[in-house]
């Protein structure tokens, strides 16, 4: 069960908007698609569902091209709100689901669960339009998953909600992960990315720059950052050779180096000059690397 | 489809048109009594002073209109204006010999704008005239009942598969009652459909739509859906007017027979109720094309305007050909896709046309909802993806190359 691009390429126009994707989902993972606004995420999205062309490229599902047959196992969760403002929960659900080939007695059976997952059952009669954003965000989230589907595509799934329902949605996708789904996600939220998926692709204006596991793209990323508390000015390490960042900090500072040896000729050099309270190499974190992999063509 | 048909069904603007029409309905066949009920009030008394002393003796007292009564008055021409102004009589007519011993009269009323009033005034002395005149020139009151009877002509079509006068007089009811249905159907429902799928995109639920089910499955469950919901909006009305009519059939009756409903031909019927589908799907699959371009609700009405001419040119067409359904223009239009269900039906209905040129034009019709069914679906599929404004023209462009390879 794995979803595959091969050289995937949209382009409109002269406009390249994806340009030789290729891409390898394995099945019962999760995976992280990362990029600036406009970086080609939400069309590599509307491809996979079938709702645009690709100019080139292949995009298939267990080795078979997907189409409206596939309906049933996909779930998808746009990145605007999509529903009918007028329309009570329970019929859109019930709209929403038989399309994607459920029966109605099934679909309220499920839609009372997920109601009471988290911890909305008075919705079931309400119209959208009366409820928040959020709230609508989760309807949102249900109609997406009620039918069980295989592979899910979330677009920003946790955008517009309170730290406490991005964690109640966050525990409903691992849930999901862990019954066998493969899950598509998009975010600029780095520390989401970190924490739900395995693997992941940076996008910026439509190509790769950064593909693969989390746990390889850290280890060759290279940097690493390094934090240290004292009591004496920090000044001078801007210039040490190998800092490629500095900034300063209420207790200290925090560098990135370029390479893990630089963070013993720091050792080195701080001993004797104070006191040192902490003194910490990390690994970079997701956000770090965007910004410099990304970042760089901003410049 | 359901969907579209049960959540139309339940709006509040489905319930308020079906109530307005069927109050419209109601009015028109009860319109006689809610007249009467107003101001149709008492009979309208009118006094009358005869300066000649003669001429009373011909006028007819008691006009065949039932509300209005002549009543000779016998004090001065005073004293009878002030009981009009006092609203005692409805208006004083005067009448005198003139030289020519002819009748004349003088009108005083508090104002002058009651005409039937004194159009039935002028009718009762008109005759008077006559009879006076004729009598002056010693005609005889038979010769003059000849000269003034009309005249009878008898109509006879060479040509044995024409269809009788009766016969035509009867389709015009029906295919009038077609046309108009059409049109105001057309009007209606196309941009309802147009507002739908501009509202279902909007809300941007259609792109959830559009990726669970094909958009052209979407496209014609909306089409059938609302078709359903349309027709039935008929339903209740013709309902609705079967049960007026039971209560008051004689009234009506007559309307029936003058529309020729009472004995159109099943072939008629079917003829109408073919073109009138033929004619929807048409429009509606041309609706739905132009509503999946535009992004927000307020410009659906805006996009629909060009539907709307058509459909209002065809009518009037149609108007125009009821009278002349043999014309050149009414015979060429029959055949183009966006007129022919309304002329080719009037055709149909009026004048004996031969069965290969009816399937031309259907065949026509039905090649046509294809062909923008084909186009409509790619247009629809890109068009819901497209947002923003633009010329609409550009954006069908647009929308049919989202879909495609480059």
């Amino acid at each position: 069960m794995t979803l595959k691009l091969k050289n995937l390429t949209k382009q409109f126009g002269k406009n390249v908007a994806v340009n030789n994707l290729s891409l390898e989902i394995p099945e019962n993972e999760m995976f992280g698609f990362l990029g600036g606004n406009g970086a080609g995420k939400t069309t590599t999205f509307r491809m996979i569902l079938g709702l645009l062309e690709k100019t080139s490229g292949e995009i298939t599902w267990n080795g078979e091209k997907i189409n409206y047959g596939k309906s049933r196992i996909i779930g998808y969760l746009p990145e605007e709100r999509g529903l009918y403002p007028k329309l009570k929960v329970k019929e859109q659900i019930i709209y929403l689901a038989r399309l994607r080939g459920m029966e109605r007695k099934e679909v309220v059976g499920e839609l009372e669960k997920w109601l009471e997952r988290f911890k909305v059952p008075e919705y079931m009669d309400k119209r959208v339009e009366e409820l928040s954003k959020g709230n609508q965000q989760k309807i949102q989230f249900i109609s997406a998953v009620i039918h069980k589907p295989e592979l899910l595509i979330l677009d920003e799934p946790f955008s517009g909600l309170d730290p406490i329902n991005v964690e109640m949605l966050k525990e409903a996708v691992i849930d999901l992960k862990n019954q066998g789904t493969s899950i598509v996600f998009s975010s600029h939220r780095m520390e989401h990315v970190e924490e739900l998926c395995e693997h992941l692709c940076i996008l910026q204006k439509g190509n790769p720059v950064v593909q693969g596991s989390l746990r390889e793209i850290k280890r060759s990323f290279g940097k690493k950052n390094l934090l240290i508390h004292a009591d004496m000015p920090l000044d001078f390490l801007k210039t040490f050779e190998g800092v490629t960042k500095f900034k300063q900090t209420m207790n200290g500072c925090i560098l990135q180096i370029s390479n893990e040896n630089i963070s013993q000729e720091i050792f080195h050099e701080l001993q004797g000059k104070g006191f040192v309270r902490k003194f910490e190499l990390e690994e970079p974190s997701l956000n770090d690397i965007f910004i410099e992999k990304v970042g760089a063509s901003y410049e | 489809m359901t969907h579209t048909y049960l959540s139309k069904l339940r709006t509040k603007v489905f319930y308020i048109s079906t109530v307005l029409i069927l109050a419209f309905l109601l009015v028109m066949v009860n319109f006689e009594s809610i007249i009467k009920a107003f101001g149709g009030e008492e009979e309208q008394k009118v006094a009358i002073i005869d300066e000649s002393g003669e001429l009373l003796n011909y006028i007819n007292l008691q006009t065949s209109d039932s509300e209005l009564i002549l009543e000779p008055f016998s004090d001065s021409v005073e004293d009878a204006k002030s009981l009009v102004i006092e609203d005692e009589y409805e208006a004083l007519v005067t009448v005198k010999l003139n030289d020519e011993g002819l009748p004349e009269a003088t009108f005083f009323s508090k104002n002058i704008t009651d005409s039937e009033l004194q159009l039935s005034i002028q009718q009762q002395l008109q005759q008077v005239k006559v009879t006076l005149a004729s009598s002056q020139l010693g005609i005889d009151q038979a010769a003059i009942h000849e000269v003034f009877s009309p005249i009878t002509i008898h109509k006879v079509a060479l040509d044995e598969n024409v269809k009788t006068e009766e016969e035509r007089n009867q389709a015009m009811g029906i295919v009038y009652a077609m046309l108009l249905l059409l049109y105001v159907f057309v009007m209606m429902y196309g941009s309802m459909i147009a507002t739908d799928v501009a509202t279902e995109k909007s809300s941007r639920v259609m792109e959830i739509l559009v990726s669970s089910a094909p958009p052209i499955t979407h496209m014609f469950a909306k089409i059938i859906g609302i078709a359903l919901l349309g027709l039935t909006q008929i339903g209740i009305l013709i309902v609705v007017a079967f049960i007026m009519l039971q209560s008051k059939s004689e009234q009506i009756g007559g309307l029936i027979v003058s529309f020729g409903l009472d004995n159109a031909s099943i072939s008629i019927i079917l003829y109408g109720v073919l073109f009138f589908l033929l004619g929807f799907f048409l429009y509606a699959t041309l609706a739905a094309m132009l509503g999946s371009l535009v992004s927000r609700v307020e410009e659906a009405n805006q996009i629909v305007t060009p539907i709307i001419f058509l459909i209002a040119i065809g009518f009037f067409l149609a108007i125009f050909g009821m009278n002349a359904p043999e014309s050149q223009i009414v015979i060429i239009t029959s055949y183009i896709p966006f007129f022919a269900p309304l002329l080719m039906f009037l055709r149909v209905g009026l004048v004996d046309v031969p069965i290969w040129e009816v399937l031309i034009s259907v065949g026509i019709l039905v090649g046509t909802i294809i062909l923008l069914a084909i186009i409509g679906a790619k247009v629809y599929k890109g068009g819901v993806l497209l947002y923003g404004n633009s010329n609409p023209f550009k954006d069908i462009k647009k929308a049919v190359q989202l879909t495609k390879k480059d």
